[in-house]
This record gives C-alpha cells, sequence and structure tokens, in this order.
C-alpha cells in the first residue's frame, strides 16, 4: 500500500482549516492530527476539495490513440484535480454494447489515475435508429447508468422518448446532445453577426433551444430523468428553469469555454477556438454563468475534446470541432464564477463533484472521515501563463495557452494515493503500482473499490 | 503600402484610392500598342485555385503577364490536394519552391487569411475569392468601374462619396456582396441591399446598409448603380426561395424594372450572369450596362494590387 499521507492546515470548501490523515485508501482522521509514520504535506493556503468529477470527457480509446488515450485522458484529468471521469462512447467501435465499455473500464483501473466510469452510446452505431445494449452495459462491469449519443443529437423524437423510458428500468439517464441536424447542416460557428461576417456557417442557438425545449416535454410525460450537454444559449437557460420550475426530472451542464470565451475569437480562423456547441455571444455567456450561479444549471462539464495538430492546423471549415479541458477547468471556474464571487468553494464543490456524481450515479461521500481519499489541493493564489507545459493530454488543442489563468492544482490523490505530487505528474508505473496494489488488497479483503 | 490583399473589410479609404489610382495608371498603359511593364520581372506568382473559377484565373493571369511576372498555376483538381494534402503541405511545398507571391481562391473562408498569419510562408498572398468570406479584388474592380462611370477622367484619388448604390440578390451565399459592402462603405456611398429575408445574413442589420425586401421601393429614388448577384438554382431546394419564377418575379432585373430605371443608373453583374432570371438581356446588354468593362477594368484593378504589393510601391514607373 501507499505511505499514509497528512495534509496539515488545509482549508476545506466550508472555510474551516483541518489537518486530513489518509490511510489505506481513506480519510482516517481530521481536525488537529499527528502522525509518526505519514508523510506531511504542508497545505497551509490551499484549498481542498473531494476530488472533481467530470461527467463529459472524450478519451479517444479505442480507436483514436492519436488523439488520447485511457491513460494519457487519465493523467489529463489528475493534472486537473480530478478523480473521476465520464468518457463518451464515440469511440471506434463505438461503446454501445458491454465489451468496449467493460474495456474502458479496465484500461481505467490498469493506469488507477481517476475512476473511469464509461457512458455507453444511446443507439447501436451512434446511427440514431436502433438502441444500443442499453441494460447489456448497465449490467456489466462497468455498471453504465448514463447513455450519450455525444457529438450526434438522438435527435428522432421516438427513439428519443423509449430510450428515456426503457433506461428507467435501471436508474439511467439519457445525457442529450441538443442539436436538431436540419437547423445545423454545414455549420461552422454561432450564427450572429460574426459568423456572417467571416462567411462561416452558423449554428443558431434555435437549433439547442427547440431540442432541450422537446425533450423536457418529453421527460416530463413518460416521468424519466434527461441530463442536458453543454447548455450555451440564454434561451437554453430559459428552458431548463421552466422545466424545474415546472418539476421535471433535468439537469443540465455547461463547459469551461462557455463560460469564458465568445464567438469572436473565430475572427482568427484559428480552428483552436472550434467547437460544438459554438462560442456563443457575450450575452450568452452572462446568462449561462448566472443559471450556473443560481442553480439551473448543475454542474460543470469538461467536453475534453483530444484532436491531434493536422485536424486544426487547417481550415476552420475543416478543422475538427472539440478543445481539451481537464486541465484547465477549475482555473476556468476560478476565474469566471468564485472571482467574481458568483460562487463560494462550497458551490465549487457542488458543481465539479458532488452534483455531477449524483447525476452520474457514483457514490460520493465528500471530505468526511470514513469516506476514500479522493481529493485535490489547489493554490488559489497562483497564477500562471497557460502553456503546452500544462497539457498532460497528448493532445494541445486548448484555447487558453498564452492566457494568464489563476489557480494551480497542486496536489491530487486518488484513492489514498497521490496522481499530482507538488504540482507534478506522478508517474505512469508509480500510479499503475499503487493501483495494482490497491487491487489486490481490496481482493485480499473482499472488498470492491472503484464501484 | 498593404502587405496582402485578404479583405476589404481592413483595407483603409485611402488604400483603396491609391489601389484605384494606379488602376488607373494601369489602364492608360492598357491603351498602348505595348501593354506589357517589366514591373515584375523575375518574380514568380503562382494561382493556387482550390475551386474553378475560369474568369477570376484568366483575369490574374493577364495581369501578371502584363506585369511581367512568371505565372504557375495550380490548381486542386490536377494537383495532390485530390490526394488529400493538406494546406499547410501544399504551402510549404510552394515556399520551400521559392514563390514571390500567392494569390489564392478557396471555398474555405478565412483560407487566405492563414496563409498570411501563420509561419507557413513569408510572402504576399492575395485573396481571390474565399467561401462566402470576400472577394476583394472583385470589388475594387466594381468600384473602379463606378468611379470612372460617375467621375470620368476626374476619378483619380477620389472615393464615391454620395453615390448609391443597390445590391440585389443572394447576399446570405455572396463574397462578393461581402466585400462590396465594405468597400462602398469606406469609399462613402451609401448602399441598399436588396433580398428576400431568407437571403439576408443574420446580423446585418448590425452592417453599415440599409436592408430592403422590397426592390422597386428601393429604385424608386435615383440609384446612381444596381448591382445584381448571381443566384443559384440549388438555393430552391434549400428552401431559401421557391421557384425561379417567383424569384425573378420578386426580386430580379425585369425587363419592367429596367424600362423604369433612370437612363443613367449603370447596371452591375460580377458573372456569370443567370439570364432570366435574376437580370434579364434587355437589361444586361443596354447601354447602361458595364458588365463588360467591369471584365475589362478586372485586369488593371489586379495589376495594380500585384503591382502595389509586389513592388512596395504605387508610384508606376513606365520604363
Amino acid at each position: 500500500m501507499s505511505e499514509p499521507l497528512l495534509f496539515r492546515q488545509a482549508t476545506l470548501p466550508s472555510g474551516e482549516q483541518t489537518d486530513v490523515l489518509v490511510r489505506d485508501g481513506l480519510i482516517v482522521e481530521m481536525g488537529s492530527v499527528t502522525s509518526k509514520d505519514a508523510r506531511s504535506v504542508d497545505a497551509a493556503g490551499l484549498q481542498m476539495l473531494p476530488g472533481l468529477v467530470d461527467l463529459h470527457t472524450h478519451l479517444r480509446e479505442p480507436g483514436f490513440e492519436q488523439s488520447e488515450t485511457v491513460l494519457t485522458g487519465s493523467q489529463a484529468a489528475a493534472v486537473g484535480g480530478f478523480t473521476t471521469v465520464f468518457p463518451m462512447p464515440n469511440t471506434m467501435p463505438v461503446a454501445d454494447n458491454p465489451s468496449v465499455v467493460e474495456l474502458e473500464l479496465a484500461r481505467g483501473r490498469e493506469a488507477g489515475y481517476v475512476q473511469v466510469q464509461p457512458i455507453g452510446a444511446v443507439t447501436a452505431g451512434l446511427a440514431g435508429t436502433a438502441l444500443a445494449d442499453l441494460k447489456g452495459m448497465a449490467d456489466s462491469r462497468a455498471r453504465v447508468r448514463v447513455f450519450s449519443d455525444d457529438g450526434k443529437c438522438v435527435h428522432d423524437p421516438l427513439v428519443m422518448r423509449r430510450a428515456l423510458e426503457y433506461v428507467s428500468s435501471f436508474d439511467g439517464v439519457i445525457a442529450q446532445h441538443a442539436q436538431e441536424p436540419r437547423l445545423t447542416e454545414g455549420a461552422q460557428m454561432n450564427e450572429g453577426e460574426v459568423a456572417s461576417r467571416l462567411g462561416l456557417a452558423g449554428w443558431p442557438a434555435i437549433a439547442e433551444e427547440t431540442i432541450i425545449a422537446r425533450d423536457v416535454l418529453i421527460a416530463e410525460s413518460v416521468g424519466a430523468a434527461l441530463h442536458v450537454c453543454h447548455l450555451s444559449t440564454a434561451g437554453s437557460v430559459d428552458v431548463i428553469r421552466w422545466a424545474k420550475a415546472r418539476g421535471i426530472r433535468v439537469t443540465a451542464e455547461v463547459t469551461p469555454h462557455h463560460l469564458l470565451l465568445t464567438e469572436d475569437l473565430a475572427e482568427s480562423y484559428d480552428a483552436r477556438f472550434k467547437v460544438n456547441p459554438p462560442l456563443r455571444s457575450s450575452e450568452d455567456v452572462m446568462a449561462v454563468r448566472q443559471g450556473l450561479a443560481d442553480g439551473t444549471i448543475d454542474i460543470v462539464a469538461t467536453d475534453h475534446a483530444p484532436h491531434p495538430a493536422e485536424a486544426k492546423e487547417c481550415e476552420w471549415d475543416v478543422a475538427a470541432f472539440g478543445m481539451v479541458g481537464l486541465e484547465s477547468a477549475l482555473s476556468i471556474v476560478l476565474l469566471t464564477m468564485v472571482e467574481s464571487g458568483e460562487l463560494s468553494w462550497s458551490d465549487v464543490e457542488r458543481v465539479m463533484s458532488r452534483a455531477p456524481s449524483q447525476i452520474g450515479r457514483v457514490e460520493w461521500s465528500g471530505l468526511v472521515v470514513g469516506a476514500p481519499a479522493r481529493l485535490t489541493l489547489v493554490d488559489p493564489a497562483d497564477r500562471h501563463v497557460f502553456s503546452a507545459e500544462h497539457l498532460a493530454s497528448r493532445s494541445q488543442n486548448s484555447p487558453y495557452l498564452g492566457r494568464e489563468l489563476p489557480g494551480r492544482v497542486v496536489y491530487t490523490a486518488f484513492d489514498g494515493y497521490l496522481t499530482v505530487d507538488a504540482g507534478t505528474l506522478v508517474p505512469a508505473e508509480t500510479v499503475a503500482a499503487h493501483a495494482a496494489a490497491t487491487r489486490a488488497n481490496s481482493a485480499a479483503s473482499g472488498g470492491v473499490t472503484n464501484g | 503600402m498593404i502587405r496582402h490583399l485578404l479583405s476589404t473589410r481592413d483595407l483603409s479609404r485611402t488604400s483603396a484610392i491609391a489601389l484605384l489610382d494606379t488602376a488607373e495608371d494601369m489602364a492608360a498603359l492598357g491603351a498602348r500598342e505595348n501593354k506589357k511593364l517589366p514591373a515584375l520581372r523575375g518574380k514568380t506568382i503562382v494561382n493556387l485555385f482550390y475551386e474553378d473559377s475560369t474568369r477570376t484565373r484568366i483575369s490574374f493571369e493577364v495581369a501578371q503577364k502584363r506585369l511581367s511576372a512568371d505565372v504557375i498555376n495550380f490548381s486542386a483538381r490536377g494537383s495532390s490536394v485530390s490526394k488529400g494534402e493538406s494546406l499547410k503541405d501544399t504551402i510549404l511545398t510552394l515556399r520551400e519552391l521559392g514563390v514571390d507571391g500567392v494569390v489564392i481562391r478557396h471555398p474555405s473562408s478565412g483560407a487566405p487569411q492563414l496563409l498570411a498569419e501563420r509561419d507557413w510562408i513569408d510572402v504576399p498572398v492575395v485573396n481571390a475569392g474565399d467561401g462566402t468570406h470576400e472577394h476583394p479584388t472583385q470589388a475594387l474592380l466594381d468600384a473602379f468601374t463606378l468611379r470612372k462611370e460617375v467621375s470620368g477622367d476626374d476619378s483619380r484619388g477620389r472615393g464615391l462619396d454620395g453615390a448609391r448604390v443597390v445590391i440585389v440578390g443572394d447576399v446570405f451565399h455572396s463574397r462578393v456582396a461581402r466585400s462590396n459592402i465594405w468597400l462602398l462603405e469606406h469609399l462613402g456611398a451609401r448602399v441598399t441591399v436588396v433580398a428576400p429575408a431568407t437571403l439576408i445574413p443574420s446580423g446585418a442589420e448590425r452592417w453599415p446598409i440599409t436592408v430592403s425586401y422590397d426592390l422597386d421601393a428601393a429604385l424608386s429614388e435615383p440609384v446612381d448603380a444596381v448591382m445584381m448577384l448571381r443566384v443559384q438554382s440549388e438555393r430552391m431546394r434549400e428552401a431559401f426561395f421557391p421557384n425561379a419564377h417567383e424569384y425573378a418575379q420578386g426580386w430580379g432585373l425585369t425587363e419592367e424594372r429596367f424600362a423604369r430605371l433612370a437612363p443613367s443608373t449603370l447596371i452591375m453583374h460580377p458573372g456569370p450572369m443567370n439570364r432570366g432570371l435574376e437580370i434579364c438581356s434587355a437589361a444586361a446588354d443596354s447601354s447602361q450596362s458595364v458588365i463588360l468593362q467591369q471584365v475589362a477594368n478586372g485586369v488593371f484593378v489586379r495589376m495594380a494590387v500585384l503591382y502595389s504589393i509586389l513592388t512596395g510601391t504605387s508610384e508606376v514607373s513606365h520604363e
């Protein structure tokens, strides 16, 4: 087993200062703690959070390993303070059956940086017509509860209705990529004056809003749970607000980039800023921040989307959609929501750890004695110019390169061992050895780890 | 002096007028028996055409040859592009071949700007039309033609202050319209854009134009020039308008509308025309039509652009 760790004088989300002793994978003592055998870590001035949980990640394995693997994506997650990620199923082959989700789960366990909790496809091959092996994936070792055709919208209303109903049989949730396909044929960026001026085909807000409006009504009629991925417009916030007031079981996420970046970045034709849904107007940015602040939007999720250089170093309309986001997510939330006073640290704990765990149906215990030691320590006073050296992902398509960002993850611990130590990623072999030891120990004691 | 010509939006009034004045010099040369100028002797210019365009490519090629440049025509169809080579790799190859300037037409909006702003190649770039973004030499030749008609031999140094121009048709898909809107604004003209609402770009209310859906109303006031845009028949399938007949009735320069125009109103079209759709033959072939002058002036304007950018001066020496 890994060595015991004593984090001294960490600041909890409540603002309270405490020592935290970690032993055998668990938080075993808090308050004023002394230990003879634990490694002492000075956490004075550092903010402790429960390990962050990303409900929307692309790990690209299997099939697109030139962009990312489960290992490199897990490393990017650890660097960003995450201890659980939910990879989307648009792999090759598609994660629409038990064998692919179990492969992802196994790769995640071998890597050992985070809990990799696969999302299954809603429809076979993401084709939008026949349902995927939904119950098969739910009953697999990966215990899939979140299903999504992310990247594509489940646009057929009959298929969407059936999927919502079907997964409610086993407490599943459909995470919808809301994009009306006919209204977005060839779409390249937010519809509006900037797109018209640049000659890039518009992706209108209504293409997102009409699908969300339709889906909340379907979810209401069948009493099922709906999760809305990467909501990006002011109108979408209004629809979700209305649906929640009506008592509909809907949750929603916003990405860090939609909290900060705006459509005018496309003026450079630099495809690092090409993402789906697209960067929107500053009015939309203000609306999604407000929605996150008032609880209309439940969580922040990265939509971490790695792409190789050649998919971005090209004409805008042939470039791939998406940007990496795991390493920078917490900094962007600090910059846009915490430093402005719109979210407290307790709110950050909620929107980046507790609520995504609840929506994703994974256990969450928080920073309490007896809980699995999944935590991260961030230096909120740090400011740094974000650069490629801050990325652990195999891909470097970050929109933040060259920007000054606040906050730096200094330590991340996963099930009792460090994955980030003094701001540096712990090497893969060390982490994998810890993970193997944890699994062996767990098997010996008959316990189950990693859910 | 401008380094590249990527758009008219970022072209200042001063630079635009300087280009138009240089084009006047080129037009004067064009009247001589020996039309050729040695200005670009020893310079190699590549015409990088990723989109079919016989008219624009030939116009550039004539301009380059009159300036004595060595010309390489690169069309996507006959090159490794059809085998999947990236724009970047193609440009790096051209860099190693030692070209002195690139004229690029590309179906992707922004492709010329990438060439100019990335470190792929360090030579002047002229946009010969990119996607639905801009077509700056077309707008310059339109302004040149208009200025010459309005101010005659007294054109030099002038803008188009106070001129009223009506642009009609598929502004939504037209790079010509975009470049004209910005350039005419810089030169002081007043622009009215007329089209069905489906063909007006989103956000156009923030542009320096008056938007109208009613062509007859727009033409009821005195107009210096009517610029008809090409309408592509595939737009009907995309539900922009119901059919050619209805479009022609509503937004075409029909014989009835043409008959009501003042004799001084110029008729312009960037070509190629759809006779009977956006413009009737009576208008296209009338004495008010400057459509063929546009073609001739295109050579002078492109000579002026290449000359100014590649020699770094707008003064033409008559060696």
